[in-house]
C-alpha cells in the first residue's frame, strides 16, 4: 500500500532553482566510481525526470558538475547518480569521492534533459565507461515500451565498469560487455555497418568514442544517432572575429562583446541575471532566448533544428554571426 | 511518509451527482460540502472517490506513479471499457509513453517559440476590440464578441488549419469534454454529431491538411526528426485541437466575467495593464474552466487514513481546490493583488496544461486591447451558462461598456 504523502511537493521539472538534498547512500560500484543516492531531508517528492536527464551538484567550493540520473523514475523520493573519479579533474569528482558522505547535504539543480529518449522500434545503446549512466534508465524504458534493444558497453577493464552485475542480471544477452583489456576497442564497424531506419543509436562516453560512433554511422539516416558529451566539443573558431553588439531588450541596455569576453560575462556585467553552470556549453543552464540576430552556436547541447531556429543560444560559449544580437534579458 | 494505518477508515459517502445540472450550474455549494466532509469522499452514485481539498488534489496531481491517467481521465475506466476514440498521447498516457509527445509539444508551445505570435496577435486583438466597439456599441455579448471571437481568429491559424470547417472546433471540444463525465443527457445531445465531428477533426490532423508554418507542421517536423513517430504526430495535433480551443474561450469568458463583476479590479488592470496575465490566472483559479478530471489508483492508497482501493476512479475537483480556504485567503474573492501561483486550474505535475502559455498570450493580447479602449465594463444582465460535464462554460455574457475618451 502506498501511503499518500501530504507533505508539500518539490518544484517541477525545468525549475532552475536549486534544492538541498541529503546523501542517503554512497556505494562503490566500480574501481574509481561511486554511486550516490540523494533524497530530500524532509522525505518529500523530488522533481520528476525523464531518462537522459542530469542534475547539477553544486559543491561547497562553488564548483558545479552535471551527473546523469541513473535510478528509477518510478521512485519519486530518491535520485541516483554515479561519479567517476577523474584524476586531473577540476576538483568536483575528488570532493564527491573523498568528502561527501552519507548524511551530508548538497545543493542540487535541475533536473534538465538534453538527451531525451525518442520513440523507436529498436535501440542500439553504446556506452563508454561512465557514459553508461544516462543509458541505464533508457534501457529500462525501452523494456517497458517493448522495444527491441542491445547495449554495447566498453570500458578499460571489467573492474572499472559500473553496474555490470545489475545489467547482466536484469537484461542477460541484450548486454554486450567489451572490456578493452580483454577484447580491445568496441567493434563499432560490426554493429553500425548496416544502417537501419527503425533503430536509434544512443551513445554516451568520452570524446573519441563519440567521434568513432559518428564516423561509423555516417551512412545512417539523419537523426538516427543521438549523443551526449561529458566534455565539450573543441570550440570552433568564432565566425565573427571582431566585436559585436548585444542588446538586452528588457533593460534596453546594449553591450559590446569584444573577443576576450564571453556573451555571458558581458551581459552579467550589464546587470542581466543569467543562471549558468558549466560555462563550457555542455549543460544548457544559461540557455537564453534570442529575439533578433543570428547566434554563432558553439555549444555541445542544442540539436541541429534548435540551432537552425536561432531563437535561443548558450551565451557561455556562443557568439554572434550578425553585427547585433537582441536577447530577451 | 507515514506508516499505513492498521485499519483504514471508511471515508464519508455522498450520493450527490457532480454532473447533475444544479452542480454544473452552481458548483460552489457541492465543493464546500465535499471539502468539509473530509479529505476523501466516496461518491456512491458512480462508485468513485472524490478529492476536493487543495493539498490532496495537488498531491494526487503530481503523483503520476500512484494516480494514473492512462486508464482515462474521465469516468470511463479504460482498463475495462473501450475509449470512444484512440486515447490522447498526452492527457490519457503516463510515462514512458507520455514523455516524447509531451516534450515535443512543450518545445513548440514554450514561451520563446511564442514570441513571434505575441507581435502578430496584439494588432489582431486591437482590431477586434475596435470593430466590436464600432459595430456593436456599448452593449454586447462579450462571450460571442470577444471570448469566443478572439481565440477562433488566432488559434486555428497558429495551428495551421485551413479556413473550411472551423466552426466544428468548439462543438468537438464540447463533445470531448462532455465525454469525461457519465453518459448523461449532455453526452447524448452530442451523439448525433459525434462521428462527423471526429471525422472532421481527424482529417485536420493529417500533414497535408495543415499549412507548413504552424504548430501542426512543427509537430510533423518533429516526427521527421524521429522525436515522435509518424503514427503519433496526428494524435498530438488532435490534442492541440481538442484542448486548445474551448478551454481558452471559457477561460477568457471567465476573465471578462470576473472583471465586469469587479469594477475595482478593472480599474486596477487599466492602471497597470501588465496585470493582464494575473487577471487571467486569477480568473482561472476563481472559475476553474476545467472543473474536474479523474485519475485511477495504481495501488491501494491511504489518504489521511481513508483507503482508496487499487483500480478505483478518483475525481479531483480542481474548482474546489482552487477555492479551498486552507490554501487561499478569502478564496471566493476575485483579487488582482493576490498571487494566484499554484492554482490547479491548469492541472499540476507532468500533465499540467502544456498550452497554458498560448492561453496566457491570448488573454494578454485581448485584455491589453480592451483595457486601452474601455474605461468601464459591467455586467448588463445575468450571464448564461452553457452546461458541460467538465468545463465551466458560458453561453452568453451581456456587458455594457463605456469607451475611453
Amino acid at each position: 500500500m502506498v501511503v499518500h504523502n501530504l507533505l508539500p511537493t518539490a518544484p517541477l521539472q525545468q525549475n532552475l532553482s536549486t534544492v538541498t538534498l541529503q546523501v542517503q547512500d554512497k556505494d562503490p560500484v566500480a574501481d574509481g566510481v561511486v554511486s550516490l543516492t540523494l533524497a530530500h531531508p524532509d522525505g518529500t517528492r523530488l522533481p520528476d525526470w525523464t531518462p537522459g536527464s542530469h542534475i547539477d551538484l553544486i559543491l561547497p567550493s562553488g564548483v558545479t558538475r552535471q551527473y546523469s540520473l541513473c535510478g528509477d523514475r518510478w521512485d519519486p523520493y530518491t535520485y541516483r547518480i554515479a561519479v567517476l573519479r577523474e584524476a586531473p579533474g577540476r576538483g568536483g569528482s575528488a570532493y564527491v569521492h573523498d568528502q561527501l558522505m552519507p548524511g551530508n547535504l548538497v545543493e542540487v539543480g535541475g533536473p534538465r534533459n538534453h538527451f531525451p529518449l525518442a520513440p523507436a522500434e529498436r535501440y542500439l545503446f553504446i556506452a563508454g565507461g561512465i557514459g553508461i549512466t544516462p543509458l541505464l534508465p533508457m534501457m529500462h524504458q525501452a523494456d517497458v515500451t517493448g522495444a527491441d534493444w542491445q547495449l554495447l558497453y566498453g570500458g578499460r577493464s571489467r573492474v572499472s565498469m559500473a553496474f555490470l552485475e545489475e545489467l547482466t542480471a536484469s537484461y542477460g544477452d541484450r548486454v554486450h560487455i567489451s572490456p578493452q583489456d580483454e577484447v580491445g576497442l568496441l567493434d563499432l564497424e560490426a554493429w553500425l555497418s548496416e544502417p537501419d531506419a527503425r533503430t536509434k543509436v544512443y551513445c554516451c562516453g568520452p570524446g573519441p568514442l563519440l567521434a568513432a560512433v559518428e564516423a561509423a554511422s555516417s551512412q545512417w539516416p539523419p537523426y538516427s544517432l543521438r549523443t551526449e558529451r561529458f566534455t565539450a566539443k573543441a570550440l570552433t573558431e568564432p565566425v565573427h572575429r571582431g566585436p559585436f553588439e548585444v542588446e538586452l531588450c528588457r533593460s534596453g541596455r546594449t553591450v559590446t562583446i569584444t573577443p576576450d569576453v564571453t556573451v555571458l560575462q558581458a551581459v552579467r556585467q550589464a546587470g542581466a541575471d543569467v543562471l549558468s553552470s558549466c560555462e563550457h556549453g555542455t549543460c544548457g543552464t544559461c540557455l537564453t532566448p534570442v529575439v533578433e540576430g543570428t547566434p554563432d552556436h558553439r555549444d555541445s547541447v542544442l540539436a541541429e533544428h534548435e540551432r537552425a531556429a536561432n531563437d535561443c543560444m548558450l551565451p557561455c560559449v556562443s557568439r554572434s554571426r550578425s553585427a547585433r544580437l537582441v536577447l530577451d534579458l | 511518509m507515514s506508516e499505513a494505518p492498521a485499519v483504514a477508515v471508511e471515508p464519508p459517502t455522498s450520493d450527490a451527482d457532480p454532473f447533475a445540472t444544479e452542480h454544473l450550474t452552481t458548483p460552489e455549494p457541492l465543493h464546500h460540502a465535499l471539502r468539509e466532509a473530509g479529505p476523501v469522499v466516496r461518491l456512491s452514485r458512480y462508485d468513485v472517490y472524490a478529492l476536493a481539498r487543495y493539498r490532496d488534489v495537488h498531491a494526487a496531481l503530481v503523483d503520476w506513479q500512484t494516480f494514473q491517467s492512462a486508464a482515462g481521465v474521465g469516468l470511463a475506466n479504460f482498463r475495462h471499457s473501450k475509449p470512444w476514440r484512440p486515447p490522447s498521447l498526452l492527457l490519457e498516457a503516463d510515462p514512458p509513453h507520455h514523455d516524447a509527445p509531451r516534450r515535443v509539444l512543450r518545445e513548440i508551445l514554450a514561451p520563446p517559440a511564442l514570441r513571434r505570435l505575441r507581435a502578430a496577435w496584439q494588432p489582431i486583438a486591437d482590431d477586434l476590440v475596435d470593430t466590436v466597439l464600432a459595430t456593436q456599441g456599448t452593449d454586447f455579448d462579450a462571450f460571442e464578441a470577444l471570448a469566443k471571437a478572439f481565440p477562433l481568429r488566432v488559434f486555428p491559424d497558429a495551428v495551421g488549419l485551413r479556413p473550411d470547417g472551423r466552426d466544428n472546433l468548439l462543438p468537438y471540444g464540447n463533445m470531448a469534454f462532455n465525454a469525461f463525465g457519465p453518459v448523461n443527457a449532455l453526452v447524448q445531445a452530442d451523439a448525433a454529431r459525434a462521428a462527423d465531428l471526429s471525422a472532421w477533426v481527424n482529417a485536420q490532423c493529417a500533414r497535408q491538411a495543415l499549412t507548413d508554418d504552424g504548430f501542426g507542421a512543427r509537430i510533423w517536423a518533429a516526427a521527421d526528426r524521429g522525436d515522435l513517430t509518424h503514427e503519433q504526430a496526428p494524435l498530438v495535433v488532435r490534442s492541440l485541437l481538442t484542448a486548445g480551443v474551448d478551454t481558452t474561450v471559457h477561460g477568457l469568458a471567465a476573465t471578462l466575467y470576473a472583471l465586469a463583476g469587479h469594477p475595482g479590479e478593472w480599474q486596477r488592470l487599466r492602471e497597470r495593464p501588465d496585470l493582464a496575465r494575473v487577471a487571467f490566472d486569477e480568473a482561472v483559479r476563481w472559475q476553474s474552466p476545467v472543473q474536474t478530471f479523474f485519475r485511477t489508483a495504481t495501488t491501494d492508497v491511504a489518504i489521511a487514513g481513508s483507503l482508496i482501493p487499487e483500480g478505483s476512479k478518483i475525481l479531483m475537483f480542481l474548482g474546489a481546490a482552487n477555492r479551498d480556504p486552507a490554501r487561499w485567503n478569502d478564496p471566493d474573492r476575485y483579487d488582482l493583488t493576490r498571487d494566484p501561483s499554484g492554482h490547479v486550474g491548469f492541472g499540476m505535475g507532468i500533465h499540467q496544461c502544456v498550452g497554458q502559455h498560448v492561453a496566457r498570450l491570448e488573454a494578454e493580447a485581448l485584455l491589453t486591447a480592451l483595457a486601452r479602449r474601455v474605461e468601464r465594463i459591467e455586467l448588463a444582465g445575468e450571464p448564461r451558462r452553457h452546461l458541460n460535464n467538465t468545463l465551466r462554460s458560458f453561453a452568453a455574457l451581456p456587458v455594457r461598456v463605456r469607451p475611453a475618451s
